[in-house]
């Protein structure tokens, strides 16, 4: 079988068990039967790509199926950028299954989950799959519906019919922008196959409105800010599985979408552009690791953390676009490689996190972090892959986080040589925000490990938590390890990244699995080089001796105590620091500007007894200056509107009648 | 042979940094009390204070996790391997190339990120307050060391610290501005991460007033044994990151004899000393500023950092 | 070569270390702190001025040197401190925009002055490109002192590195005449006097040397 032909056979797989799903929905075992088998399916799909990008496999790449329109037909093609977006999409897809064997079986309305699961993986498949614009719409189209779907599978819960309306409205939005990218893209003639765009030629003024269009569509679906608000709301409000597929690997998605167009329909990318997309890439990142940290809704946080991932994928894309517009080959596959590689990580820790998340909320109901804490002590197992994957997400060495970031940088060190005035002004710039936004995110990461997994249990449901299924335990180890792996072998993931490098990009990075000791050296050895599995074993030995030197030759006594309060010991759990008062010095420094953060302390007289109360009053500047005028703007005109739905016959008649004459007198004039 | 002379000088590092590390903090001590007219403890007394914490038992909360007695570990770890990779009197190291500057930074993070989590694992204030202050201080330090690196890389054409070394040992590279804007940037951020005065001050003895220390309160015995090692090794690197970078006078060249080893060594503990010396100075005649004006000297230091990486990215003959 | 590298080394760091002090200046909050650190910028100043005199061999030079040196970093800093005491001005310097904004700014105006010079004079003599790129620097950051202060004095601290940006960039360019630099330096005497002159009547009349008097003396409210 071909491999195009094995991906769509898969794609038929995954449909097919979404069918099974309506009908099985109402059986007890269906729950097990659908996860298992999309758990089959991801995982054949998975090995299929894989051997495809490390170029394992021969046999025909194109495929076109006699649907969709009638002179079109649908085109699927499988190349290596696809390829390495399918890897993305079905490991997200077989870890999610895995973990939903066992977490699915908490889900109090099963029906609602199961059947758009599988369509969801399979409408992810497809558009990474899709060759030409009709499809590759129609596709994402699909797999939006199919999210909302499951972002509305909950829709009873408080907040959640909000987030789907939300989400709905952004979605039709990004989607519209597509279209009219596609539209242009296509131009007159309106030939839809992707290697009919590939091979036209585009007028600076259209390339530089498909930017726009493709920034507006893929960027909403990826939650570049100001396009980010739907994000935060739609994410969380799904079972967590399907929240960790939407932030791990639908956003990334979206990111195929974008990088599809813009360097591969559109040819050679222009250097005012990459200037956009540096910038705004380094704003998300910033905005987004700063809302993450005023987060206390755990799954919100980590929503909020995604943003701030696309922000730095979306700068090192940048980048790139800024070294392939100048013609610099090796700094350009650098920058892409580095983007690349934390779409890979960021769909582990990202996973991780999420399942992390629905281990705590399966286990204690709570998703606010305010009310857990000590969690290490129940869920022992839960709790070390989290901070695996805390430490991972927070781009600490030896983890696979670090790694992506430290190619980032070593190829924002490589950018003087852009000849440009802009570039040379915005990279450091650039620079400067995303390192901040790499401490943010450690100071973001011990905060919510901090508050729930440490401490002590602040509510009942903190106190009586128990550790989660075997299932969901598996899925979370797996995605550990991956982390720790990708972390201390680099230097395969960039080998194995390098096909898509020279399909997109015509260049490469130097081979790696050829350096000594399996180090990394993006350039050269003598400018930089990394070599995480070293890292690890340096600190592992150098703990391990200090260890036995000390347990041998000094004391291993140990005496168990309480706390040391100054003399006031015994103080109830709600005395520890909380998620909010942790994020209080970070708030004063950065929040009095970005969210006119006010702490208002309202101080009861001496004498009085009742309770002194600090409220915090924070400002999503974004919402109120950008979405609410747009809504209030359409609120008003539909008030003012409403009239016209109580007019008579006569008068609807005279409307459609002004209408005719109207366009029949624009013609006239016009042409 | 010349594999087996990288090895000697690597192990010797190894052991260097942390001999050294408690006297360098000891003098440090010394100096500042002499500076007031005290007479102040022996230079020897931080290895008196290790010693009799190690064989003290340790004294661990009732609600301590796993994590708490992990960390002191991770943390010195962490900064030991971090320490033996900067360039102390000789640049040839064997294993320069497992880490550059960038992940050196990065290893320090971890390492304070562990400690962090360990300030919170206990469940009092006092942890917390220390733990929300130390990211605080890192959200910024963090950055503006990066852009430090940058200058450095930028001017030296490397991340790779053994190279930066040599390049500013042999070749002229003047006067730069953008260096000058790096140094004094990474004064300011070696001063908050090793928490000296004006950021804070490791002496004190009322918890709300001290950042560092508040976070690891809960620490006894060799645990703490291990976590004050790690800050005078924190301390140690720093310096020799500032001495071989700005100031690599007499420092060995990669292959070089055992006398330019010897000299190299010398001329390093004449460079702890002068640093040591100044730092102290400098310690007694300032005073730690309020905990919310950190944040405006540290953002000093990340603007400069900035502004020298500008320059750079503008013209390389800044 | 080596002789001229060097030469241009040390005027650029000089030149550099006036961008420095300037950012020094936006980050004080006290107002003795601020006039030590104006008076530190003088003395940068005169000797990056004395620097050119002896690389361009322009005996001329040494007398804006030794102006720089004697008025702006001696006379009008100790001056300045006499005032402020004698008026008791509150020592606090309020500021319009938080130090954090401010300094953003500073850093933008930087790079905008850097992008600005070195694209207009791409033809000039390196040295006298960046260091015009960082008079000009110097200059936007004195103002940007000055709008983002309130108080008076630190206005007239602001004014007074602006003028030392133009000595910069007049110094900077060869075969200046001496006419100017000496008019450039006493027309900051003179600002310094009518804007001391102008304290005294403000302090007299409104109890305050806060500008915002002004304001409502006018009429006009904030």
């Amino acid at each position: 079988m071909s491999p195009v032909a094995l991906q769509m056979t898969c794609v038929a797989a995954l449909l097919g068990s979404a069918v099974l799903a309506i009908v099985l929905s109402r059986l007890g075992s269906a729950t097990a039967v659908v996860y298992g088998a999309t758990l089959v399916v991801s995982l054949i799909a998975l090995i299929g790509s894989i051997r495809w990008l490390l170029g394992g496999t021969g046999g025909a790449t194109d495929l076109t199926l006699p649907i969709g329109l009638p002179w079109l037909g649908a085109h699927f093609r499988l190349d290596a950028l696809a390829s390495f977006f399918l890897v993305v999409v079905n490991l997200g897809g077989a870890s999610a299954s895995l973990y939903g064997l066992g977490y699915g079986r908490h889900e109090h309305a099963p029906h609602r989950v199961l059947p758009f699961f599988p369509a969801f993986l399979a409408g992810m498949n497809l558009v990474v799959l899709a060759d030409d614009a009709f499809s590759y719409l129609l596709c994402w189209e699909f797999m939006s519906l199919a999210s909302w779907a499951l972002v509305m599978a909950h829709h009873r819960e408080p907040g959640n019919a909000k987030a789907g309306y939300i989400y709905l409205v952004m979605a039709s939005f990004g989607t519209l922008a597509l279209l009219l990218a596609f539209g242009l893209l296509a131009g007159p003639a309106g030939d839809y196959g992707f290697t009919a765009i590939r091979a036209a030629h585009h007028t600076p003024y259209a390339t530089t409105l498909v930017l726009i269009l493709m920034l507006l569509g893929a960027g909403s679906k990826a939650g570049l800010v100001p396009l980010h608000v739907w994000l935060p709301l739609a994410h969380p409000a799904a079972p967590s599985h399907v929240s960790a597929l939407m932030s791990g690997v639908m956003t990334k998605v979206a990111i195929y979408g974008f990088i599809r167009v813009i360097f591969d329909l559109l040819g050679q990318p222009t250097w005012p552009a990459s200037v956009v997309v540096l910038f705004l890439g380094g704003i998300t990142a910033v905005m987004g690791i700063l809302y993450a940290m005023m987060e206390k809704d755990l799954k919100r946080l980590l929503a909020y953390s995604t943003i701030e991932n696309i922000g730095v994928i979306f700068a090192s894309l940048g980048l790139a676009m800024a070294f392939q517009a100048n013609g610099l080959k090796l700094a350009a596959a650098l920058a892409f490689t580095a983007a690349l590689f934390h779409v890979l990580n960021h769909s582990f820790f990202k996973s991780l996190l999420f399942f992390g998340a629905g281990a705590v909320l399966t286990s204690t109901g709570e998703r606010n972090m305010e009310k857990l804490g000590g969690l290490i002590h129940r869920m022992p197992f839960t709790s070390f892959v989290v901070l695996v994957g805390c430490v991972a997400i927070s781009a600490l060495p030896p983890f696979n986080g670090f790694v992506s970031e430290w190619l980032m940088f070593q190829a924002v060190l490589q950018s003087p040589e852009l000849p440009q005035w802009a570039l040379k002004i915005m990279v450091p710039a650039v620079g400067a925000l995303l390192a901040l936004a790499a401490a943010l995110a450690a100071a973001c990461f011990v905060k919510a490990y901090g508050v729930a997994f440490l401490g002590r249990p602040r509510g009942k449901s903190a106190e009586t938590a128990q550790e989660v299924d075997r299932f969901s335990l598996a899925a979370m180890f797996i995605l550990a390890a991956l982390c720790l792996l990708a972390g201390i072998l680099p230097g395969f993931v960039i080998d194995a990244l390098s096909p898509v490098t020279i399909e997109i990009l015509g260049g490469r990075m130097p081979i790696q699995s050829n350096e000594p000791w399996l180090s990394i050296a993006p350039i050269a050895e003598s400018r930089s080089s990394y070599n995480g599995l070293l890292v690890m074993v340096f600190i592992t030995l150098s703990a391990s001796l200090v260890v036995f030197f000390i347990h041998r030759f000094a004391s291993r006594a140990i005496r168990s105590g309480p706390a040391w309060g100054c003399g006031f010991s015994d103080a109830t759990p709600a005395a520890q620091y909380s998620g909010d008062s942790f994020a209080q010095p970070i708030r004063r420094v950065f929040g009095t500007m970005v969210f006119h953060a006010r702490d208002h302390v309202d101080m009861p007289a001496p004498g009085d007894t009742r309770p002194a109360r600090l409220r915090i009053e924070l400002h999503d500047l974004i919402w109120e200056g950008i979405y609410q005028p747009i809504a209030d703007a359409i609120g008003y005109s539909s008030e003012r509107l409403n009239r016209l739905q109580f007019l008579t016959i006569r008068r609807y008649l005279s409307l459609v009648f002004a209408t005719l004459v109207t366009l029949l007198l624009v013609l006239a004039i016009w042409s | 042979m010349v594999v087996i002379s990288d090895i000697l000088v690597q192990g010797v590092q190894m052991l260097l940094v942390l001999l050294l590390a408690p006297l360098l903090t000891g003098f440090v001590r010394k100096i500042k009390a002499r500076l007031v007219r005290r007479q102040g403890a022996s230079v020897f007394q931080p290895y008196r204070d290790l010693l009799r914490l190690l064989r003290k038992e340790v004294v661990l909360a009732e609600n301590a996790s796993w994590l708490f007695r992990v960390t002191p570990y991770v943390t010195f770890a962490a900064i030991w391997v971090a320490a033996a990779l900067v360039p102390t009197f000789g640049t040839g190291l064997l294993f320069n190339w497992t880490a550059d500057l960038i992940a050196i930074v990065a290893l320090l993070g971890s390492a304070r990120f562990f400690l962090a989590l360990a300030g919170m694992d206990v469940g009092t204030s006092f942890g917390g307050i220390g733990s929300s202050r130390e990211v605080m201080i890192a959200a910024l330090a963090e950055p503006a060391m990066l852009l430090i690196v940058f200058c450095m890389a930028l001017v030296a054409g490397s991340t790779q610290l053994s190279t930066v070394a040599n390049f500013m040992a042999l070749s002229h590279v003047g006067l730069r501005v953008s260096l000058g804007m790096a140094i004094i940037a990474l004064i300011m951020v070696a001063l908050a991460e090793n928490a000296r005065i004006p950021v804070d001050n490791p002496a004190t003895h009322l918890e709300l007033t001290m950042v560092h220390e508040a976070m690891v309160l809960e620490y006894s015995g060799r645990h703490l044994a291990m976590i004050e090692l790690g800050a005078f090794l924190k301390l140690l690197l720093y310096i020799s990151l500032i001495a071989c970078v700005f100031l690599p006078w007499k420092i060995a060249m990669i292959g070089a004899g055992p006398l330019s080893y010897a000299i190299g060594a010398g001329a390093y503990v004449g460079k702890l000393a002068l640093a040591g010396f100044l730092l102290a100075l400098f310690e007694t005649a300032t005073a730690k500023m309020r905990v919310f004006r950190v944040p405006q000297f540290l953002g000093a230091a990340l603007m400069l950092g900035l502004l020298g990486t500008l320059l750079l990215f503008v013209s390389r003959s800044f | 070569m080596q002789m001229h590298s060097l030469a241009f080394d040390i005027s650029h760091t000089l030149a550099g270390g006036l961008v420095l002090i300037s950012f020094m200046m936006l980050y004080q909050d006290r107002l003795y702190s601020l006039l030590n650190v104006f008076a530190l910028h003088a003395l940068v100043l005169a000797l990056s001025v004395a620097w050119q005199a002896y690389v361009q061999d322009a005996p001329h030079l040494y007398v804006t040197a030794v102006i720089a040196l004697v008025f702006k970093a001696i006379v009008i800093p100790v001056a300045l401190h006499r005032i402020v005491k004698q008026l008791g001005i509150h020592r606090d310097i309020e500021s319009a925009v938080g130090i954090g904004p401010t300094m953003l700014a500073g850093m933008g105006l930087v790079a905008l002055s850097m992008v600005l010079m070195l694209r207009v004079t791409a033809d000039a003599d390196p040295l006298a490109r960046e260091d015009l790129a960082f008079a000009l620097s110097v200059v936007l950051l004195g103002l940007l002192v000055m709008v983002t202060r309130r108080n008076a004095v630190s206005q007239v601290v602001g004014f007074m590195s602006l003028e030392n940006g133009l000595v910069l960039a007049a110094t900077g360019a060869k075969g200046m005449p001496l006419v100017v630099e000496i008019s450039v330096a006493f027309s900051i005497l003179i600002a310094f006097i009518v804007i001391g002159i102008f304290l005294f009547r403000i302090r007299e009349r409104f109890d305050s040397v806060d500008v915002s008097a002004l304001d409502d003396f006018r009429g006009e409210r904030r």
